[in-house]
């Protein structure tokens, strides 16, 4: 129980003050634009827009830079902003196979139709701290004819056919399962609360905004045994997908722009299935910008979450649906955590009243026995 | 004006994926002889992206992406709208003023020539450096023969 409390309103606009001069540091020090959030912590910008539920650089670097950093106070901005917008329509289903290859990598075909592409990884690099970056104005800023074609490289021409996908290789021998279009309508957890057992398409929206960390550890506890599923990352893929809509008043589909996203798409251990064949399974990852560890982490849960599909008995947090899905919304988590901020005084006055009478009791009872 | 679904589809593509800059600057002189009625004003709002389970399955709501959209009546009473991806609204209102002239056959092959091919071709440029970019990662992994007899 909650009791109202009056007061402290200039002290509460002084914090706010304060927060403000914190979050703007050292003023001998430039301030950080959000152009320059944007562009210069795209990842940070990424995981904002992803669990933010909503596509827009600028507005989640807006976010990053008023929360001072606090990601997950920024994807809470950007979730409150998203409650004033009307909903214009909904876009037709992106289409990852004609997605622009900014990344492209398979961890189950060394050689496969398209070709590995690294793109801008992290993957193999040593960790180590590299101090030029924070040499000022000594490191040359990478020319624009470092990145642009060489006449050398000019020479092969780059491919701007769609790349196939790597499970369709599977499925073409009928060793995979399949997925298929049933054109029904998915489910929208921003407009009906999620029940139990839960659909798929839910599932996967309420996976696509749960929080990375929450996320990655469940699927890590998937490896480690809790709900073992047995992934090889079969392909991941990031880069640019045209987005359409089809306007009432058009009544014919237009492209409104494109957005950069990350696509994982895991093998999962074979079973045999309920048609009499023996196949390998699948999870699906994905998220806005470059968030591969999160579509990663997204695709083992959906898995893991597919138990009940493949008669595999659920022993596991990660195969419980309405665990996972009740607990994997950081707005949600960070926002029952933090109430326990609030003034509790009635709620606590009982609590030590009551053991106050306890020990009262207890202290009366011993006296009486020595009696 | 005999015009297709898909050209005005391809126009309406190509200025919804401009640099706002770049499209304003390319346009500016002659949407400025033209008088326009604002027939929906520029208005920010969200719509829904969907993704496929598996990449082509069943669709799921993957979450929300801003868009302008704009209708404008033009002087020969032609209809122009956008929709365009982000909130800047000079940008939907530059494209729907574009889409609604486009239609009319006194400047279509000039919009054409003067707008449409000059950002088409500025679009493949850039795609074609970033490919070349991302080219230079492609790798040939390749396995060793061990050392077991």
């Amino acid at each position: 129980m909650y009791v109202a409390v009056k007061g402290g309103e200039k002290a509460i606009s002084a914090a706010h003050e304060l927060l403000a001069k914190v979050r703007r540091g050292d003023t001998r020090e430039a301030e950080l634009s959000v152009k320059q959030v944007e562009q210069q912590l795209p990842l940070a910008v990424a995981r904002v827009m992803t669990e933010g539920a909503v596509y827009d650089p600028e507005l989640a670097a807006l976010a990053i830079k008023q929360s001072a950093g606090d990601l997950v106070e920024a994807i809470f901005l950007l979730r409150a902003y998203k409650t004033t917008l009307n909903r214009f329509g909904i876009c037709e289903p992106i289409n990852t196979e004609t997605m622009q290859i900014e990344r492209r990598i398979s961890a189950t075909y060394k050689d496969l139709p398209g070709g590995q592409v690294l793109g801008p990884t992290f993957d193999y690099t040593h960790r180590l701290l590299d101090f030029s970056l924070m040499a000022e104005g000594d490191v040359s800023e990478p020319s624009v004819a470092d990145i642009s074609p060489s006449a050398e490289m000019s020479a092969e021409p780059v491919s701007v056919e769609p790349v196939s996908k790597v499970l369709e290789i599977l499925e073409r021998e009928n060793l995979m399962v399949s997925e298929s279009d049933h054109q029904s309508e998915p489910t929208d957890i921003t407009r009906d609360p999620i029940t139990y057992p839960a659909e798929r398409s839910a599932r996967l929206q309420s996976l696509v905004q749960g929080d990375e960390g929450f996320l990655l550890a469940l699927g890590y506890s998937t490896q480690r045994g809790y709900g073992r599923n047995h992934p090889f990352a079969g392909e991941i893929r990031i880069g640019e997908v045209e987005v359409s809509i089809v306007p009432e008043e058009l009544g014919f589909e237009i492209t409104i722009g494109a957005v950069q996203m990350t696509e994982c798409e895991m093998v999962n251990g074979f079973t045999r299935h309920r048609d009499g064949e023996v196949k390998f399974t699948r999870g699906y990852g994905v998220g806005f910008g470059q968030c591969e560890r999160k579509a990663m982490a997204m695709a083992l849960v959906d898995r893991s979450l597919q138990a009940a599909d493949y008669d595999e008995e659920v022993v596991s947090p990660a195969q419980q649906e309405e665990f996972v899905l009740s607990h994997c919304d950081n707005v949600e988590a960070a926002g029952f955590v933090s109430h326990l901020k609030l003034p509790h005084y009635v709620d606590f006055q009982s609590e030590l009243e009551l053991l106050r009478r306890i020990r009262a009791a207890e202290q009366s009872d011993s006296a009486k026995d020595m009696n | 004006m005999n015009i297709s679904t898909e050209q005005r589809q391809r126009w309406i593509s190509v200025l919804a994926k401009a640099p706002t800059e770049v499209l304003l600057k390319l346009s500016d002189s002659v949407v400025s002889d033209m008088q326009f009625e604002l027939i929906r004003e520029p208005e920010i709002g969200l719509t829904q992206v969907r993704a496929r389970m598996g990449g082509k399955g069943d669709a799921f709501n993957m979450g929300d992406m801003t868009v302008t959209r704009c209708v404008v009546r033009s002087q020969g009473d032609s209809l122009g709208f956008s929709y365009v991806a982000g909130r800047n609204k000079a940008h939907a209102l530059r494209a729907a003023q574009l889409d609604a002239m486009l239609q009319l056959s006194d400047f279509h092959q000039h919009l054409t020539d003067n707008v449409i091919e000059p950002l088409k071709q500025q679009a493949s440029e850039s795609q074609q450096v970033k490919q070349q970019a991302t080219a230079a990662t492609k790798v040939d992994f390749f396995t060793l023969v061990r050392g077991e007899d």
